[in-house]
């Protein structure tokens, strides 16, 4: 019956492709400014590659986080999930699984092309990949739990991103030390082995934080 | 005499510093249709936010067969079907995706969607099943909503202004709807502007009998 659910919210998110496009549509973007700004040397702009593309990856998942609970606290079916002799644990796992697939995952498919554009050395690309993907989880189930503690804010998104930002920051660093040593030509399954570790626990833990999130704000309204 | 199903004891509300009622007293059993009545900000809905759960802004108990519900949660919620003002209809789901949405999460009575058409043809929304909720009016949203109660297995049925923007004879339908749950074992507490017209074990509650007896100033030091 779950699987009735997290169909469902696959749909509703695939429906409104506005929401998954925006924050690719804002990493492009930044990505096409930054040669621009820095001026087109293929040398300098392939040093700062790493640290470039994880930071455009970071604030476009925030930027898709945003939103996350925001719909259902309006339409009044949060209180309808929450109230669900479901497991709840499931219930948000699945739901913020499924807005990993709409942005984590979208993020990683078109980062190969952040990293051409920027001029990241290709044999760089599978650790940027691999950390994309492992740190990825981690940026969204996090963010998710500043969406659930703002979701009851009409302008939360500042407030979210001070909540959330300092979160980020291990993941930031871990990420790009990551594909800095791939370009460098070093051995980077530590670096992986430790965000795929953030990832487990961000997995595991954040939908506790962020139910007791949800609850305070149905609580208050 | 049958165990009431829910029953409400010296129950006190505080909402920004007032005091909405205080000592609220009922039992619910079997059988029973209460309406909730009052003015507006007289804490209907609050009231039922404390009932479904959601709100911990009280003080007093709240017994579901004789337990406290933080106890029974489990218990509690496999036998409440909520119906809040916002109704929960998701705008991008078909109605009939609303209800098999609402079967995830939800025991229900039907499971397939013979019997979710069943239930949309009830309501009189078969002919929109395959429309985006976003796409109806607000009386068929409520509509979609009040469908879920038919295929959900609840006993408990909480149900906030049921009837806004449903028209004349939905009313007198949905009555009559209630009035069979209720017949066939079911207990409702309902808040509405309008008395029901329904037979049966129906009585009113006016939230204005409860009213905080303080001044505001004074409930403050109560609280």
């Amino acid at each position: 019956m779950l699987k009735a659910f997290f169909f469902a919210e696959l749909r509703l998110i695939f429906r409104a492709p506005m929401d998954i496009i925006n924050p690719m549509m804002f990493a492009m973007l930044v990505c096409l400014m930054f040669p621009i700004g820095l001026g087109p040397a293929p040398q300098a702009l392939a040093k700062l590659a790493p640290g470039l593309i994880w930071v455009i990856v970071l604030l476009a998942s925030l930027l898709a986080t945003d939103k996350l609970f925001k719909n259902d606290y309006a339409d009044g079916s949060l209180a309808l999930w929450l109230l669900s002799p479901k497991s709840h644990y499931y219930l948000v796992l699945l739901k913020v699984f499924a807005h990993w697939l709409s942005s984590g995952l979208m993020l990683l498919i078109m980062s190969p092309i952040l990293a051409i554009l920027l001029n990241l050395p290709l044999y760089a690309l599978p650790a940027l990949l691999m950390s994309l993907l492992a740190g990825s989880i981690s940026l969204i189930f996090i963010g998710a739990i500043g969406s659930a503690l703002t979701v009851g804010l009409r302008q939360g998104s500042v407030l979210l991103s001070l909540i959330i930002l300092p979160l980020y920051v291990p993941i930031l660093i871990l990420g790009v030390a990551t594909v800095q040593a791939a370009a460098q030509g070093m051995e980077v399954g530590a670096y992986i082995a430790l965000l795929l570790a953030l990832a487990a626990l961000s997995i595991t833990l954040s939908p506790l934080a962020i139910l007791a999130g949800l609850k305070i704000n149905l609580d208050a309204s | 005499m049958s165990q009431a199903i829910l029953s409400i004891k010296n129950l006190s509300c505080e909402r920004g510093y007032r005091l909405l009622f205080e000592r609220l007293q009922f039992d619910v059993s079997r059988g029973d249709i209460l309406r909730v009545t009052g003015g507006n900000g007289s804490g209907k809905t609050s009231l039922l936010n404390i009932l479904a759960g959601l709100s911990s802004q009280f003080d007093g108990d709240i017994l579901f067969e004789g337990k406290p519900i933080k106890k029974a949660q489990h218990e509690y919620l496999s036998c409440l079907a909520y119906l809040s003002h916002e109704k929960g209809v998701k705008l991008g789901l078909t109605v009939l995706e609303n209800l098999t949405w609402f079967a995830a999460l939800y025991p229900c009575k039907v499971n397939d969607e013979a019997g979710f058409i069943a239930a949309l043809d009830q309501v009189g929304l078969k002919r929109f099943r395959f429309q985006r909720a976003g796409e109806l009016s607000q009386g068929q949203k409520q509509r979609v909503a009040l469908a879920r109660l038919l295929i959900s297995n609840a006993s408990l049925w909480v149900l906030d202004e049921p009837f806004t923007a449903i028209d004349q004879d939905g009313i007198q339908q949905f009555e009559q709807l209630i009035g069979e749950f209720a017949q066939s074992g079911g207990a409702v507490i309902i808040t509405a502007h309008q008395p029901l017209n329904i037979e049966g074990n129906y009585r009113e509650l006016s939230l204005d009998d409860f009213k905080s007896q303080h001044s505001p100033e004074q409930s403050l030091n109560v609280c």
